[in-house]
């Protein structure tokens, strides 16, 4: 299925990178030997594929990281416990404490802890060599947490407020009266409602999507200009390979925000759910 | 081309989840969410607990000495007044004593020197009186010796007065 799609757009013996490029088939299988199944009109690979086993490396690698950087529990910490206090505690504080308050956050500690650290790792993978694949341009991966978070946040709103409070909460601005309200309940609903998850689970998944298509195509385009051009394209080749590097650079700081972005932007959604007004 | 392209594009629509992935991202989120959930966040906030605790009771130790010192010192700064004060009040006392000692002496030689002046007065007196007394006697008597003498030699002869005279005078001279 991928070699059709990527074959779908030739141009001059180069074949550009393609959405193709992220449908892995399952490891020990070759695009053609693969098995699949159909789901919502797509043609998927049956199987174990690369993001699943990055998915599994990244709790093995983020458990193990912060497992023995905790275990002393040193009163002075040594440095791998000062680099897992002060990564916990930027999560801690910086996105539960400070944004959630001091009163409640701490319940959400090992949610935001966990969904951080995993965002976080699973991008990463995206420029670890021999690995070099962003879990979450995978959108089902980016969707599943996004869904989490929708549920978490709705819940933990509805656990306070009621159902019937909770709407009122969310989607009745305070200090609006009268006709006004017709027009923005609705509104309110929609934003807080629907769009929040789909806004979570697509930001993450558009730039790692993006990002990583950006690398294989100067990856791809530098090679080709190099190897298979004559004159002085080749020059553009190494261009290319330059691009490759500076927009790695680029995905290192994307990859971090994204991380970020997702769980602040949670923190706030649980906020806002247990806030008194609104 | 360009409906290949459409068809290609519909085909591999990247927006489109795959189902087994949706589920394994939970799946592998939860197992790590309930790790830290289990172990690294406890661990931490007991770290965490523990360190503030031992800052804070640092702290309170700290004030206590801080505190307890502060005490010493006053205590320390109020005895070196006390002795300062003391050893003044001792000196003045000293000078005064001094002063009234070397008065007192003063007056004590005055009254000696007094008495003795009396004294050596008194004596001489008393010797003169008696030296008056004695040669009042003496003189008599010498007075009768020589006037014995005068008689019992002959006193016609001038040159034996003289004779006489000059002897007893000898005489007396010896005695003495």
């Amino acid at each position: 299925m991928s070699a059709l799609a990527m074959s779908a757009i030739p141009t001059e013996g180069f074949t550009p990178p393609g959405p193709g490029d992220f449908n892995l088939p399952p490891v020990g299988y070759t695009s053609e030997t693969a098995p699949t199944f159909e789901f919502l009109g797509q043609t998927m690979y049956l199987g174990v594929t690369k993001p699943m086993l990055q998915l599994a490396l990244s709790v093995v690698v983020i458990f193990a990281f912060f497992y023995y950087a905790s275990r002393k529990r040193a009163m002075v910490p040594g440095k791998l416990q000062f680099v897992g206090e002060s990564a916990y505690g930027f999560v801690r504080n910086g996105l539960g404490r400070d944004i959630i308050g001091s009163h409640d956050f701490m319940r959400f500690v090992p949610y935001l802890v966990a969904l951080f650290f995993f965002i976080l790792v699973n991008n990463y993978f995206g420029l670890i060599p021999g690995l070099q694949f962003p879990t979450f341009s995978r959108a089902g991966m980016a969707y599943a947490l996004a869904a989490l978070s929708w549920v978490v946040y709705n819940a933990v709103g509805i656990r306070k407020h009621g159902f019937a409070g909770y709407f009122k909460l969310q989607t009745v601005p305070g200090g609006v009266k009268g006709p006004v309200l017709a027009l923005l309940v609705p509104l309110e609903f929609f934003s807080n409602i629907l769009v929040r998850p789909v806004t979570l689970a697509l930001r993450l998944f558009a730039n790692m999507f993006a990002g990583h298509m950006l690398l294989i195509l100067f990856a791809l385009g530098g090679e080709y200009l190099l190897l298979h051009t004559s004159g002085f394209t080749p020059v553009a080749g190494v261009l290319s390979f330059v691009m490759f590097m500076m927009v790695c650079v680029l995905e290192m700081l994307v990859m971090a925000l994204q991380a970020y972005v997702f769980v602040l932007l949670t923190s706030m959604y649980i906020s806002g759910a247990l806030a008194d007004e609104h | 081309m360009q409906n290949e392209s459409i068809r290609a594009a519909g085909e591999l629509n990247p927006l489109i989840p795959h189902p087994v992935e949706m589920v394994l991202a939970l799946v592998f989120f939860a197992i790590l969410f309930l790790l830290v959930k289990k172990f690294i966040v406890p661990a931490f906030e007991q770290a965490y607990s523990e360190r503030t605790a031992a800052i804070e009771g640092g702290l309170a130790a700290a004030e206590t000495k801080q505190a307890e010192a502060d005490a010493k010192l006053a205590e320390l700064e109020k005895q070196l007044a006390d002795a300062r004060h003391e050893a003044a009040r001792i000196r003045e006392e000293a000078r005064e004593q001094g002063a009234a000692i070397v008065a007192e002496m003063r007056e004590q030689a005055q009254a000696e020197a007094t008495r003795i002046v009396e004294h050596g007065k008194t004596q001489i007196e008393a010797e003169r009186q008696q030296a008056v007394t004695s040669l009042r006697a003496e003189v008599g008597t010498l007075a009768t010796g020589l006037a014995g003498r005068i008689v019992g030699e002959s006193l016609d002869d001038e040159e034996r007065q003289r004779r006489v005279v000059d002897r007893f005078l000898a005489e007396l001279e010896g005695a003495s």
